[in-house]
Order: C-alpha cells, then structure tokens, then sequence
C-alpha cells in the first residue's frame, strides 16, 4: 500500500526530460536522482518528499531507452507512478527495477497536483483522497507478476542461473 | 487474418506458433550495448556472477555516444566497455578509429541479418528491422540478463501495416515518409505495436532510406519497425556476409494506413515533437543557427550524397554552422573517396569523426538558450540538443543541406534555382 503527495504532469514526458543525456555520464544513482525532471522543472527534486507519486497522462517515458530515467525517479523516493498509458521501453524498464508503475486512464485524468492518492498494489486499485473516489488499474499478466513478486529482472534471473547450476 | 513477420520471426526462435499477446521467453541472435546503457548493465551482470558471457559472439559493445569520450566521466564510461570486452573476449567490440554509429554500424559490418531476433539497449535499436530482423530496444538490465543468459522475456506485439503506394516527389526521401507517418498517428500512435512497412514506394527504396524509416518507428511508440526483405535486402547482406538468414513473408490482410506518396512533399517536424510535422511548403520563414547532418537516422553513404547535391559549390551561411557526421568509419572512408568530404569542407561545413554526439545534447554541437537547429537526427524533444529553450526541427538531409545554405529552412530547390 501506497500513500503519498501528487506530482502531476501531461503528455508525452520524455526520458530527455526526465533525465537529460548530459547527465547520463554516470551510473551512480544518487547523482541521476539530483538531475530527475529537470528538462520540465529544475526545482524537482527538491520538492518531492520521500513517498510523493507521479501521475501523468498518456506515453509516460517515451524517448530513449535509458534505464536511467526509472532509475533516477525511483531514487529520488518516487514510491509509484501512475499514468494513462506508458512508453513500452520505459514500462519493461520500471518493472525490471522494481519502480511500482500503474496504468489508470481514470485515475491519471482527474488527479490534480497535490491530491492525496492511496493506492493498493495487490488489490490493484487507486483512491483519490480529494474525490473520494477508487479507480481500477490494468492488471499486469501473470509473466510480469512473476518478475515484480521476485523484486526486478535481476532477482528472477539470479534464482533462474541458481535453478540451472543445480 | 495471416501473420506478420515479426510474429514469424517470433515462431521461428521459439520453436512454436506463437501469436500477438503471448507472452515468451526466447534466445536472442546478437544483443548489443552502448557507452551509455552498457556500463549500468554490466554492472547488474557481475551481480550474477556467472563468469562468462553467454556467447562471445552475440554480445556487441559499442562506444558510439559520447565517444570519442568528451571528457573525464565519459572516458571511464567507455573504459567500462573496453575492460569487459577484454575481459569477456567480446568479438563485437568497436575502438575508436574503428567504431561508428551502432545501427548504422552493426548492419554494415554484417551482424545483422534477416529473421534474427535481436535487442539492444537503445531505444534506435528497431532500426535493423530494415533488413528484416525483428529488433528492439530494451534497458540496461535487459540486457544484463541477455548478457548471462542468451535469453530475453517478450510480450509478442501485434502488427499494424502501413503501405505506400505512387511514385516519390523529388527531394522526398525515407525521412520524409516516416516523419509524415509519425505525423499522421502521433508518438504513441504504434504503441506496443510493430509498424511493417510495405508498398511500391518501400520495393523501390534503397536500403539507407528503409534504414531511416525502421529507425523512427520508436518515434510512435512501436516496438519495432519491419520490411520484408526482398533483393535489395539481399543484395546488401551477401556483400557483407556468408553466414546463413532466414526471410519471412508477411501474410497480412489488413491495412493500417495506405499512403499516396505523389502527395507527400518532404516533411519538417517541428519542436518539440517528432510527430509536430508539416509539409515544407506550410513552413513559413524559420531562421535557423545550426545544422546537422548525420545520427543513426541519416548519417549513412546514400544520405551525405543528397546534401553534396546541395552543398557543391555553394557555402554555408555565415551565421549558420553546418556539422557533417559520416555515422561510420567505412562511410567516412567512402565519402572521402567520393570527394564529399571536399564538397564539405569547400562549403565551409565541419567534418567530424563519427558520434552520436549533438543528437542527444552529448557534445560536438550543444545549443545555447533560444538557438534553433535543424537536423536530420530522430528527436526534437525540449532541450534535446542543449539549452532547455533552444529548439530542435526534423528534416532530410537535402533539406537540412538547403537550411544551412540559406540560413532559414528551405527546400533543396530554392538552392538549387539560385545556381
């Protein structure tokens, strides 16, 4: 269960938005985290609270493959990210990582910047504090549930390379 | 309804019929990574402690974005790459003075080949469904599993097929019929999907145009672009390559979309996104301070001939600065044989070794606050090529050639009529 503060943004955000290319010169989390949104909003990162979630409207995270994009928002303490619909790359990507990401047509249109969402992962379902109202997500297919319940890519290949040694 | 190719290429290495939906996990042809996307996942590789790589033969390292390295970072970037591939005795990794732009590259050297199955961490990575391969751009920790494992998790896509039909305009090119496409159907217009071109016009294209086209299928959100490969494909392969290919038909019915490219003038996309298109002759008067010719989109033999059309014998404006970026060794080595290279410098263009550089605000042409750029590159988004209020616009490379000549965006036959 996730409870947080709304940052709410439109169409189409970009992974150049997201994180700008300059700074992909380093994987070092906590260096992505400092430069995240800053093609839309510089001041970003200084206003999200640890727990805060993005909502967005359709194609969040289109643009360029970099794994640096869902890597710098969940570093910076982004708990999930809601959107009308997702860029594929960046949707395999959340979910390799483990960034909770959700898809909500519903949700993602009559959330405002500064709602209060709740949002139930397992129950898959999102409450808007302000309108008192719940919103179904799209269910994610069994194959990625498997990959989300082992905590990434990594988690469920390690225990597939350990299966195989045996 | 029949099967597209990529559902076909996708039956084929699973070793089943395997429909759109379904969900699989495959071994992969060749998987591939950059001095960007790379270094994260080798990171996640030595995690697993495997110890090898699944086969020194299918994993591609190639430092191609801020290489030749721009500065101290950058260099410990691509010195991650180069260490791995020594230490994994990578066959597939690409040096500066031997190195290109990767998915103008890999085709070239003959890695790709039609009915592979391959993925790469770019988001450009679709562009060797030209040649009939199905391929995809993934993350850093995709890859990192591939690297492992030989293997990779797909959601099979369904296919939507576009056609083209009439006979080409002069001066249009692959960049202007995909441009008009992602126009018609917006960034997300293929979302998921897998975008087949086919067609008259696609039969007669040569293989840097259909290059081009596969390469801005990410642009609409596609997972992959694809051609049926036919004798162009073929004849491009067998010059670079004796090792075996499968080729798919596709058995599609329906039509996604059906165009009549007698209408389609060549295309200007506007910032700041690749999708804001109009026809050149609706452009208006759009002063323009940088050029650039080359990327993994247009930088290929076939592209720096059309703006040497342009350029030959004419100069640069003197406010505008014109970047030539040949995307590989061998294209440099060719245009300098062609005598481009002379064509260029005698127009007061730079020539720059090969880098993805400016496309993605990398280096070696950054814009300044309010600067505006045309280029034959992939993406417009805000800020791509620098500064957050300069601005990007799309175009083929006669187009962008004609631009740097006259100082505003222009049409090749404006030059060409002042000759």
């Amino acid at each position: 269960m996730f409870k947080g503060r709304v940052l709410k943004f439109g169409d189409n955000v970009n992974t150049d938005e997201i994180i700008p290319a300059i700074y992909l010169d380093t994987i070092s989390p906590s260096d992505l985290a400092k430069h995240c949104m800053e093609g839309i909003d510089p001041e970003f990162p200084k206003k999200v609270k640890k727990g805060d979630i993005i909502v967005a409207m359709k194609n969040f995270g289109c643009g360029s493959s970099r794994e640096h994009a869902p890597l710098a928002i969940k570093t910076l303490g982004i708990s999930c990210v809601v959107a009308c619909s997702f860029a594929r790359i960046f949707y395999r990507n959340a979910i390799n990582i483990g960034l909770p990401i959700l898809e909500s047509p519903g949700a993602a249109e009559e959330t405002k910047e500064g709602d209060w969402l709740e949002i139930d992962i397992e129950k898959g379902t999102i409450r808007n504090a302000r309108l008192d109202r719940i919103y179904n997500t799209i269910p994610f297919p069994t194959f990625m549930q498997k990959i989300i319940d082992a905590g990434g890519l990594m988690e469920y290949v390690k225990e597939k390379v350990r299966r195989e040694d045996v | 309804m029949g099967k597209g190719i990529a559902e076909k290429i996708f039956s084929h290495h699973v070793g089943r019929e395997v429909k759109a939906g379904e969900f699989v996990e495959t071994r992969v042809s060749l998987c591939l990574g950059n001095d960007i996307t790379a270094p994260l996942a080798i990171e996640e590789f030595e995690r697993l402690r495997v110890g090898r790589v699944f086969d020194e033969e299918r994993v591609v390292l190639v430092p191609s974005h801020f290489a030749p390295a721009k500065d101290i970072k950058s260099s410990e970037q691509c010195k991650i790459l180069r260490e791995f591939a020594k230490r994994y005795r990578l066959r597939y990794y690409f040096e500066v003075g031997r190195m290109g732009i990767e998915h103008a590259l890999l085709p070239e050297m003959g890695l790709v080949l039609p009915g592979d199955l391959i993925i790469g961490a770019d988001s450009h990575t679709c562009t060797y469904g030209a040649l009939g391969a199905f391929s995809t751009g993934v993350g850093s920790t995709d890859l990192a599993a591939v690297m492992a494992t030989g293997r990779c998790w797909f959601k099979v896509p369904e296919t939507i097929r576009f056609v083209y039909n009439g006979k080409l305009r002069p001066w249009v090119s692959g960049k202007d019929l995909i441009l008009h496409t992602i126009g018609d159907i917006g960034v997300d217009g293929a979302l998921y999907k897998v975008m087949e071109f086919s067609g008259e016009v696609i039969s007669r294209l040569g293989m840097a145009s259909r290059f081009t086209i596969c390469n801005m299928a990410i642009e609409a959100g596609a997972k992959a672009g694809i051609i049926e490969p036919d004798d162009v494909t073929i004849r491009y392969i067998k010059k670079r390559t004796n090792r075996p290919y499968m080729v798919f038909k596709s058995d599609l019915d329906d039509i996604y979309r059906e165009y009549d490219c007698s209408e389609i003038e060549p295309q200007v996309a506007f910032p700041h996104l690749p999708s804001n298109t109009k026809p050149i002759s609706e452009i208006g008067d759009i002063k323009i301070d940088q050029a650039v010719i080359g990327s993994c989109t247009n930088g290929r033999i076939e592209d720096l001939r059309e703006a040497s059309k342009i350029l030959k014998g004419n100069k640069v404006h003197s406010e505008v600065r014109l970047i030539i970026i040949p995307a590989t060794q061998g294209v440099f080595k060719q245009a300098l044989d062609e005598g481009l290279i002379d064509i260029f410098i005698e127009a007061e263009a730079v020539v720059s070794t090969p880098t993805c550089g400016p496309c993605l605000g990398g280096y070696m042409g950054i814009l300044a606050k309010g600067e505006r750029c045309i280029s034959t590159t992939n993406r417009n988004f805000q800020g791509r090529m620098g500064d957050k209020d300069s601005e990007v616009y799309l175009a083929n490379p006669s187009v962008v050639a004609a631009s740097a000549v006259l100082g505003r965006i222009a049409h090749p036959e404006e030059v060409l009529k002042n000759v």
